[in-house]
């Protein structure tokens, strides 16, 4: 038997490079071996993305793409198709839950120093990826054509038009009509479904790709490949991803799927945080409900976008605002220069980057609460506060990071 | 091409084959800018998208002072208010206080015929597009005079709840929030008295 299989894999290697692959990328592929719990989320964010795929393909054999029918039909999916609720709601928790995991992968990448030379382009790929993402969500929760839906939407491409003399134009071109309609709930169902998951697929693949080349950081932020045994040429301080890595990763698919099942079963809505109550309202284009945010992932961009109330240096506070809120996400991008510490990991930097990163973290938070408010002049105010703080952190990081008491870090990765 | 054994691609790249490459490069460029064009235009709105939007006739004989008709038009909400004496008086102080952004409507949001302080054809008659300048969200009518959560100052007008921005009985914008400009006032025209035609400023196309 074994020789048979063996016999098979040689004819398949000679005409694909098979084992080759199987070793580079798993058994052989060496990382650090004092990963801790924020290096699960990796490999969860690739469990999400699978749900998303299979779940996304049956939604679409009962979705309809049309203004005048979509609502209907995913009602029709909630009641008369066998499972479509199950179906439907690991759709909608695994879009909540990918930015979970996400956003956890990203700050585990921040404390560690993850972005930090020879993983620039590494930290590229992966914003690449959060943008996909986010435009996948958007696309996404117009596809119901509830409340929420579709002023949500109307939000969104009422930005495109604040840009000066191509505005109007774009958003027309945006949206095929001159109003938000049936036009463009059929080609953001396009880019949902096909352009956007092409896009997404391809990009994680260059990402692992990436990872593989580079290898993975890990706690102590110092090069596992500095350090290689000199009969094997293999890190000291490396193990095989598998089976080491793949054994540590399916406990953590089993703690995450017990939460993404409880949310499914017990809390689908999740309180209206993840299916907003209005959006089981059909869409009205006469009236926007009296209380609009987006959904909770989006909410600390959505309050920098509102925080600016004031038209200065001649330009209107409407695109101040808009570009406020584009800097906020694409400002990540930048950490890789903007860090300017000796050292990487958190383990091993001062004071002042502790506090700089806690504070990031607390207005990433207010601002997502705020977000998910009503404005109120007080509101407003604290808005701008952490709008500020929120900036600050990357603008001053150059300066900060520099200045900053680090400790030594050490020639090996800590048991 | 026989032998290939010693072939340097450098040697080999020549003006002339260098000249091949470019002009190839520059040609294939040329071709997929083209191949493109249709594709990209075919997301504009679409002949029928834009046949569509004929005007709309409204009834408003029956409409009651500080009464908000809603009406649709080219897929927007275009809003009707008869406006009394009081509200109507509104307007001038907002304008004393100095609260507005644009009191005198000096940015194109109208056509000529409503560029006044009530920004309208007949005083009493409001016909605007519920439509916040900011991003698009529909404020909501709030006549209430000096309610708990707009403030004391509050003497009726319209509010966004998306952002926060406010507009008053005229549609005009107070100062220093999101929406930069004044509401839109769509073409209209009054055919009778009572019969109020919008999307369109002459009385024929009806």
């Amino acid at each position: 038997m074994s020789k048979e299989k063996n016999s098979m894999m040689s004819w398949i290697d000679k005409r694909f490079p098979l084992t080759a692959n199987w070793k580079a990328h798993l058994t052989e592929y060496y990382a650090p071996k004092n990963f801790n719990f924020w290096y699960y989320f990796g490999s969860l964010a690739f469990l999400v993305l699978v749900n998303q795929f299979i779940t996304g393909i049956f939604l679409t054999m009962n979705y309809k793409p049309d203004a005048g029918l979509a609502f209907a039909s995913v009602e029709y999916i909630m009641r008369d198709v066998d499972y479509g609720w199950l179906i439907r709601y690991m759709h909608s928790t695994g879009a909540s839950m990918f930015f979970v995991v996400v956003y956890l992968h990203m700050f585990r990448g921040m404390m560690y120093g993850s972005y930090r030379k020879p993983r620039e382009l590494l930290w590229l790929i992966g914003m690449g990826i959060f943008f996909v993402l986010m435009s996948l969500a958007f696309t996404g929760y117009i596809l119901p054509w509830g409340q929420m839906s579709y002023w949500g939407a109307q939000v969104i491409v009422s930005m495109f038009g604040a840009i000066p003399v191509i505005g109007d134009t774009l958003s027309h071109w945006l949206l095929g009509d001159f109003m938000l309609s049936d036009a463009a709930l059929n080609r953001f169902f396009a880019y949902h479904v096909v352009t956007l998951p092409i896009l997404l697929l391809v990009l994680v693949v260059v990402h692992i790709i990436a990872l593989h080349e580079v290898g993975s950081n890990n706690p102590d932020g110092i090069e596992i490949k500095a350090n290689r045994d000199p009969q094997t040429n293999i890190p000291v301080d490396g193990i095989p991803f598998h089976p080491y890595y793949s054994v540590k990763d399916i406990f953590g698919v089993v703690g995450f799927l017990i939460v993404f099942c409880g949310i499914i079963f017990f809390a689908p809505e999740f309180g209206g945080y993840f299916l907003e109550h209005n959006n089981f309202i059909p869409a009205n284009t006469l009236q926007t409900p009296d209380h609009i945010a987006p959904v909770w992932y989006f909410t600390p961009y959505y309050s920098m976008l509102r925080a600016v109330t004031v038209n200065f240096l001649g330009v209107d506070a409407k695109l101040w605002g808009v570009i406020l809120m584009a800097a906020s996400v694409m400002i990540f991008a930048f950490l890789p220069w903007l860090d300017r510490s000796p050292v990487k990991s958190i383990r091993y930097k001062g004071p002042i980057f502790k506090f700089a990163l806690a504070m990031f973290v607390l207005s990433f938070i207010v601002l997502g609460f705020l977000g998910m408010k009503s404005p109120t002049p007080l509101y407003t105010l604290l808005a701008q506060i952490f709008t500020f703080i929120y900036f600050a952190f990357f603008i001053l990081m150059p300066w900060y990071s520099k200045i900053d008491k680090t400790k030594p870090e050490p020639t090996r990765v800590k048991e | 091409m026989a032998d290939t054994g010693s072939f340097k691609i450098e040697e080999k790249m020549n003006g002339r084959r260098r000249f091949l490459v470019a002009a190839t490069t520059v040609v294939g460029g040329i071709a997929t800018v083209g191949v493109a064009t249709p594709f990209m235009l075919s997301m504009m709105p679409s002949e029928r998208a834009k046949a569509a939007g004929a005007p709309v006739e409204v009834d408003i004989s029956k409409l009651e002072e500080g009464q908000l008709l809603l009406v649709e038009w080219r897929g927007k909400v275009v809003w009707v208010l008869k406006r009394s004496e009081e509200m109507l008086e509104t307007l001038t102080q907002l304008e004393q206080e100095d609260a507005l952004a644009d009191p005198d409507s000096e940015r194109e949001q109208q056509p000529e015929y409503a560029k006044n302080t009530t920004r309208s054809i007949k005083p009493e008659t409001l016909v605007v597009e519920g439509l916040c300048t900011h991003l698009g969200c529909s404020p909501v009518y709030r006549k209430d005079i000096a309610p708990a959560d707009l403030g004391e100052d509050w003497l009726g007008g319209f509010f966004c709840p998306c952002h926060g921005s406010k507009f008053d009985l005229a549609g005009r914008v107070y100062k220093n929030l999101p929406a930069p400009t004044n509401l839109i006032v769509p073409p209209h025209t009054y055919l009778s008295d009572s019969l109020l035609l919008i999307g369109s400023e002459s009385k024929e196309s009806a």
